[in-house]
């Protein structure tokens, strides 16, 4: 990452000018944020949280924080790939600019229901940001990160659904990365009233499969009391994007957070998911599927933390690595001391499809109350040879039967996802990429 | 406990905790410095290469930082400066018991080591603080050319062995404490088992810390060539000063092409000892090493025995089990370095928790690139006992390549409420109850050690958990 603060410092003031027009506090909180960013150190590989991860790919030099597409490829993205027909609202970002907004139903706006752009919404609802904006502190190592989030971010959607709101089609924000050079910086913050119940689903791309690019993402996903979100991010930046995805997930009492994740693209991408039990009887659901070949580094790092008894939580990461990929999970289980009939899940699966490919698994749990059940597992193994034999025998290709077992591997996964069309969508992403690796083999 | 056994085994309790006011011939004095390097160096009259290794050593003791990132903040606590680092009475060992000192004697005779020896090992070495003060080997196992006494005296009378191995497992910049080790060592087995001789009994060391502020630094070098076997039991005591003890120890293990180690430990250190050890193998082609670890005693224990897989088919395995209790905090696991193809390891870890105590497993797993047909199975499970007692588990894992197999497994429980039940509704104490349910948690593993230590650990199983409901 750039040393070198001039140049990221005169992008500050730039920024900083543009948002002359929102209100003192969120400037303030950008300027403060990037003072922090200034301040923090940068991640080394002796930090346990950057374990295993390739540092030296995380320079930050010269992308632009400013980078603005044409108007002319904003329409075309504000158009292209739909991803669900059926939906609640969907906003679409290219390059940081809003493109496309389709609002919330007259029905639901009179219930209370908000979907709206952060710039719209810094200024109409101020009181919500000021409390939930950045409201949970990054816990596994990308404090430095969130404060160049924070600094810098001016899309992001905020989806607030008030008590008793049930709200079955999915809302979409869709962020294109449609820059050389460009930085995207995606936030979506979701929170839900009492018993509410809604789905957000996040799509990232890159207009061009070949730019390079920073991607830099948060959410913050706030589940109240007996309320229920989905909450899907299908990432597919280009093959060249630097790319950091930071989740938090807070449950309230008897609250559920479903948490799903598909990684397709980037060519290092850090991702980190910590979700908090705040409350007795909340459940987080955290399911993650990638596919990483070339020289790909999909990094991620897990926390679920249990302040609450009687909580549950499972966690389920499966990934396969082709070429001479390299994956690292991470998790942690953290058990308060009261967190008394606690019971807590974590799995990490491994599938290597090439001999170069390397796989690091660093499960722990850290359990401080007794009367809890907890567990983990990690396996890494290959396509089992016996297996592969028997599709053979039958007259299925090789290429056909890997392709099988990949999607076998993954439909644990795929299968919980509650929405069909989404569901198809993730398939034909694992597909692509699946296709795409058997092409440069073949 | 019904009363009647609760006297028995208040008496075995206290069994390592008891101190002779030793009168030290040699006494390096406290801190550490180079004039405590040389004078340990000049008491044992060794020769200028040892020195230098020593000096060396001492430097990357004192440039490297306390690995406080991610181990415990309790080691801040250690003042390196207090500590005694050498004290002995004598530099040779004796051969038998009739010239050992009397109180030093008199301190073995009541850890029962003359009646264990005679009763089933194959040679005996006890250590005194510093250095060895009885070191024995049965004429017959003599005979086949077994080589077995105390590191100091084989670095005068074998230096050709000694030298090849010695540092070369774990090198002296391993990490603080080897350094440490390194630095300032004295003590230790060394044991060469030549080609294809079978050690029928177990080879055993026993040591002890007798003085107060005193830091052990025992360096153990077992090497077995080619086909050999050899099983070493070691045993540890201290008794319980108000201050704290420090024992870094460093212990290598060669295991030559098909050449098997089994190594035993049994640690009861007092609850004041800060243990924190490095243990390393390698294994050629077909070797087998197993450590079999047991931390039951101790302040802070951090020890990870691992094994260097080196040659194709090579086995190394790793059972443990840790007891926690107040004030103690078991920082174990295992480190298994798969470096040939169709190399196996296994790590078997359980860990118990009582009252405040704080069992950790960390293990290391890994499987470079271009390697087929190795695999690794690990298990950890951990006991809670208490409401607050507390457990941890990181374990790290790399493979590549992907001819390879490795899976994890990992899980926490408490002693269910209903078994507790169903053994009192039989008339069992709830305390009994317990200590049949602990022990059944470990029973799979204590029933692979032999004999006369599953009986000892389960009598100090049964110790622990007095008390401990309710």
């Amino acid at each position: 990452m750039s040393t070198n603060g001039t140049g990221i410092a005169a992008a500050f003031e730039k920024h900083l000018a543009s948002q002359q027009g929102a209100p003192a506090w969120w400037q303030e909180l950008k300027k403060k944020a990037f003072a922090a960013y200034g301040a923090l150190p940068l991640p080394t590989r002796k930090n346990e949280t950057w374990r295993f991860a390739s540092i030296s790919g995380l320079s930050l030099e010269g992308y632009d924080f400013g980078a603005t597409a044409t108007g002319a490829v904003h329409t075309e993205l504000a158009d292209r790939a739909r991803l669900v027909a059926q939906r609640a609202g969907r906003i679409v970002f290219a390059d940081n600019q809003l493109v496309a907004h389709e609002r919330v139903s007259d029905e639901l706006a009179a219930r209370g229901v908000i979907f709206a752009p952060l710039a719209e919404a810094i200024v109409k609802h101020g009181d919500i940001l000021q409390e939930y904006f950045m409201a949970q502190d990054p816990q596994l190592g990308s404090e430095k990160f969130a404060a160049l989030h924070t600094a810098f971010v001016t899309s992001g959607v905020l989806l607030y659904v008030p008590k008793g709101v049930e709200v079955d089609l999915p809302f979409v924000a869709r962020t294109w990365s449609a820059t050389q050079g460009g930085a995207v910086l995606p936030h979506t913050l979701v929170i839900t009233g009492e018993n509410a119940k809604v789905t957000m689903v996040d799509a990232f791309d890159s207009a061009d499969r070949n730019s390079r690019a920073l991607a830099l993402g948060f959410n913050h996903i706030f589940a109240g009391r007996g309320s229920r979100i989905d909450y899907y991010v299908l990432q597919n930046w280009s093959d060249q994007t630097l790319g950091f995805q930071i989740n938090s997930l807070t449950a309230e009492r008897d609250a559920t957070i479903n948490a799903l994740a598909v990684n397709i693209g980037c060519n290092h991408y850090r991702c980190e998911t910590q979700s908090i039990m705040k409350g007795e009887g909340s459940h987080a659901e955290m399911l993650s599927l990638s596919i990483a070949d070339r020289d790909q580094e999909i990094d991620q790092r897990t926390l679920q933390i249990h302040q609450a008894g009687h909580a549950t939580s499972n966690l389920l990461f499966k990934n396969a690595l082709a070429d001479e990929a390299r994956t690292i999970f991470s998790g942690l289980i953290r058990v308060a001391p009261d967190a008394q009939k606690t019971d807590a899940y974590q799995t990490n699966r491994n599938l290597l499809l090439s001999g170069d490919a390397e796989a690091h698994s660093l499960p722990g749990l850290e359990i401080e109350a007794n009367d809890v059940k907890c567990s983990h597992g990690a396996t890494t193994s290959q396509i089992d040879e016996s297996e592969l034999f028997y599709m053979l025998a039958r007259g299925i290709n090789r290429a056909v039967a890997r392709e099988l077992f990949v999607f076998g591997f993954f439909e644990e996964v795929v299968s919980k996802i509650g929405n069909e069309e989404l569901a198809s969508r993730v398939r034909e992403l694992i597909q692509h990429k699946f296709r795409e690796e058997e092409a440069r083999h073949a | 406990m019904p009363g009647e056994d609760t006297t028995a085994l208040e008496i075995d309790r206290e069994k390592g905790n008891f101190s002779y006011d030793i009168k030290y011939a040699y006494d390096a004095g406290t801190g550490l410095n180079e004039g405590v390097v040389d004078y340990i160096c000049d008491v044992k009259g060794e020769d200028d290469w040892i020195r230098a290794f020593r000096k060396k050593a001492l430097k990357i003791f004192e440039e490297k930082p306390m690995p406080t990132h991610w181990a415990t903040k309790d080691l801040e606590t250690i003042n390196f400066d207090k500590i005694r680092y050498y004290l002995a009475q004598d530099k040779k060992p004796k051969r038998t018991w009739d010239e050992v000192p009397d109180d030093i004697k008199q301190t073995f005779e009541r850890l029962g080591i003359p009646e264990q020896e005679r009763k089933f090992l194959a040679g005996v070495e006890a250590q005194f603080d510093s250095e060895a003060a009885y070191s024995n080997i049965k004429e017959a196992v003599g005979k086949q050319g077994v080589i077995f006494m105390g590191s100091t005296e084989a670095l005068m009378k074998h230096p050709e062995i000694f030298r090849k191995y010695f540092g070369k497992v774990i090198p002296t910049a391993d990490n603080k404490f080897s350094a440490l080790n390194s630095a300032v060592f004295s003590g230790g087995s060394f044991i060469y088992v030549p080609p294809g001789v079978k050690v029928s009994h177990p080879l055993q060391a026993y040591f002890r810390i007798n003085a107060e502020n005193f830091g052990q630094f025992e360096r153990t070098l077992i090497i077995a060539d080619e086909g050999a076997e050899v099983t070493y039991m070691e045993g540890c005591t201290a008794p319980k000063f108000n201050t704290s003890t420090l024992h870094s120890a460093v212990v290598e293990l060669v295991a030559l092409k098909g050449a098997k180690i089994e190594y035993i430990t049994v640690q009861n250190w007092a609850a004041n000892v800060f243990n924190l050890v490095t243990k390393r193998a390698w294994a050629e082609e077909g070797a087998t090493v197993k450590w079999i670890d047991c931390n039951i005693g101790s302040r802070l224990t951090m020890k990870y025995p691992g094994v260097v897989l080196k040659g194709r088919g090579a086995r190394g395995e790793v059972l443990s089990i840790a007891l926690a209790n107040d004030g103690q905090h078991q920082d174990t696991g295992a480190k298994m370095i798969h470096l040939a193809p169709d190399t196996t390891s296994n790590i078997i870890s359980k860990s118990i928790s009582v009252g405040e105590g704080r069992a950790t497993y960390r293990g290391q797993v890994h499987i470079p690139k271009h390697l087929t047909g190795c695999k690794n199975n690990t298990e950890c499970d951990a006991l809670l006992i208490n409401t607050n007692s507390r457990t941890d588990t990181y374990p790290a894992i790399s493979v590549r390549g992907n001819k390879n197999f490795v899976q994890h497994e990992a899980s926490v429980s408490k002693v269910s409420a209903e078994q507790i039940f169903y053994m009192m509704q039989r008339g069992l104490t709830e305390g009994e109850a317990m200590s049949l349910s602990v022990n059944g948690f470990v029973n799979d593993l204590t029933r692979q050690f032999p004999m006369e230590y599953s009986v000892e650990l389960k009598r100090l199983i049964d110790l622990e958990m007095e008390g401990s409901v309710g």
